[in-house]
């Protein structure tokens, strides 16, 4: 599979927050503006392509039954280093992301790639995967965040939770119904081509 | 056993090599980030001092006063001291206004050393969104008001809001909230009179 088709499918799909819907909290809780879910988006990319990395790396020697441990073990190490940057140089970012940062240990889309494709797969495959699906991840923040930003300019609901319910769900319905439309047209050009032939 | 063995040991070494990420990273960005919370609070407390001029950190000269005192909140009185070539420019108060409508109000009241209301910073509340929030700074100009008061001016009787026959605004809808400040801001303004030299002349002062 070449890059870019790995790209289309973290992005759209196999979208985490899209198609997976994992790791909903942070996605709910975080994206009143564009610029939060940019930051949440970002960290947790890196956080993504590094644990996959590490668990790549470790996989010959992760025994079965302490998987788990070594996931979170790694996971959490690295976001309490995200954390440690964010303070150092994104002081007001930190400060509006708040509790979320510390909270991407439990974004189960992380754990998900570690478990279903880091611990079986190269290195070098495993960045690739960590990359793709965490900028999906991330694209969804942004689109989210600059939604509700837009929308909460003038109305309010659209910056409290039920504002992101709703926002996930068009998002959601969108894409179902992009794919739907071009499935029936592949179908009415596959009908078309068994008549002529 | 074998494997029990075994796991025991790749746990350790990953955890080893984890620790080891975390402790470089925090060597990294440990100066940054204390530099950063200096930065953040002195910047928070800017505010209340208005256009007072100085030339002394903020967080240089912080003393606290112990009970007993009459600045509202409770346990010690925390002030914030700031100097112009060495003679007192102003004194920052962390009030606590105990009676707000929903929870304690924490802010800062800057006084100059004549006792005038150098400026009023809401730090912390949680008084209702539209009504009661209007005392913090950047949801309307109501905090304004104070800047140039003093006992005296008005006179002590008229510190309080206009319901209560006083010369203060209150807020639309809101009057539990603007009373608590307002009478926070009294108490603390009496205290700074009657104890100027205390507050000033204290062991941290440059």
């Amino acid at each position: 599979m070449s890059f870019l088709q790995k790209l289309k499918t973290g992005l759209w799909d196999e979208n985490p927050g899209l198609v997976q819907l994992l790791g909903l909290c942070p996605l709910l809780a975080v994206t009143t503006t564009a610029s939060n879910g940019l930051g949440l988006g970002v960290a947790t990319l890196f956080v993504m392509t590094a644990s996959n990395a590490l668990v790549s790396m470790a996989r010959r020697w992760i025994l079965p039954e302490i998987r788990i441990p070594i996931y979170v073990l790694i996971i959490a190490s690295l976001v309490t280093c995200v954390e440690l940057l964010f303070k150092a140089w994104l002081p007001d970012l930190d400060r509006s992301l708040g509790i979320f940062v510390p909270l991407i240990v439990t974004n189960c889309a992380i754990v998900a790639r570690a478990e279903l494709f880091a611990s079986r797969h190269g290195v070098f495959d495993s960045i690739v995967d960590g990359i793709v699906m965490g900028l999906g991840f991330a694209l969804l923040l942004v689109f989210l965040g600059s939604f509700r930003q837009l929308l909460g300019q003038g109305w309010l609901l659209a910056l409290l939770p039920p504002g992101a319910f709703f926002s996930l769900a068009l998002a959601v319905a969108l894409k179902n119904h992009f794919d739907r439309k071009q499935q029936l047209a592949r179908r009415t050009l596959n009908a078309t081509d068994s008549r002529q032939t | 056993m074998a494997t029990i063995f075994k796991s025991g040991l790749t746990l350790a070494a990953i955890a080893a090599v984890c620790t080891s990420l975390v402790a470089l990273t925090w060597t990294l960005t440990q100066q940054r980030i204390a530099d950063n919370q200096q930065a953040y609070l002195e910047r928070s407390l800017q505010p209340a001092l208005g256009d007072v001029a100085y030339d002394t950190g903020i967080l240089d000269a912080r003393i606290e006063i112990p009970q007993p005192h009459e600045v509202p909140g409770s346990g010690a009185a925390v002030v914030y001291r700031v100097y112009n070539n060495g003679e007192p420019a102003a004194a920052l108060f962390v009030v606590t206004a105990r009676d707000g409508y929903a929870g304690p109000i924490k802010f800062l009241l800057g006084v100059t050393p004549d006792g005038t209301v150098a400026g009023v910073h809401v730090l912390e509340h949680r008084e209702t969104p539209g009504l009661g929030d209007g005392i913090s700074a950047d949801v309307s100009d109501w905090p304004l008001q104070f800047r140039g008061r003093a006992i005296g001016n008005p006179v002590v009787e008229r510190w309080g809001i206009k319901d209560d026959g006083g010369e203060f605004d209150q807020l639309t809808g809101a009057s539990v909230t603007p009373r608590a400040m307002v009478k926070a801001i009294r108490k603390t303004l009496l205290y700074f009179n009657s104890n100027r030299d205390l507050v000033f002349a204290r062991e941290t002062a440059p």
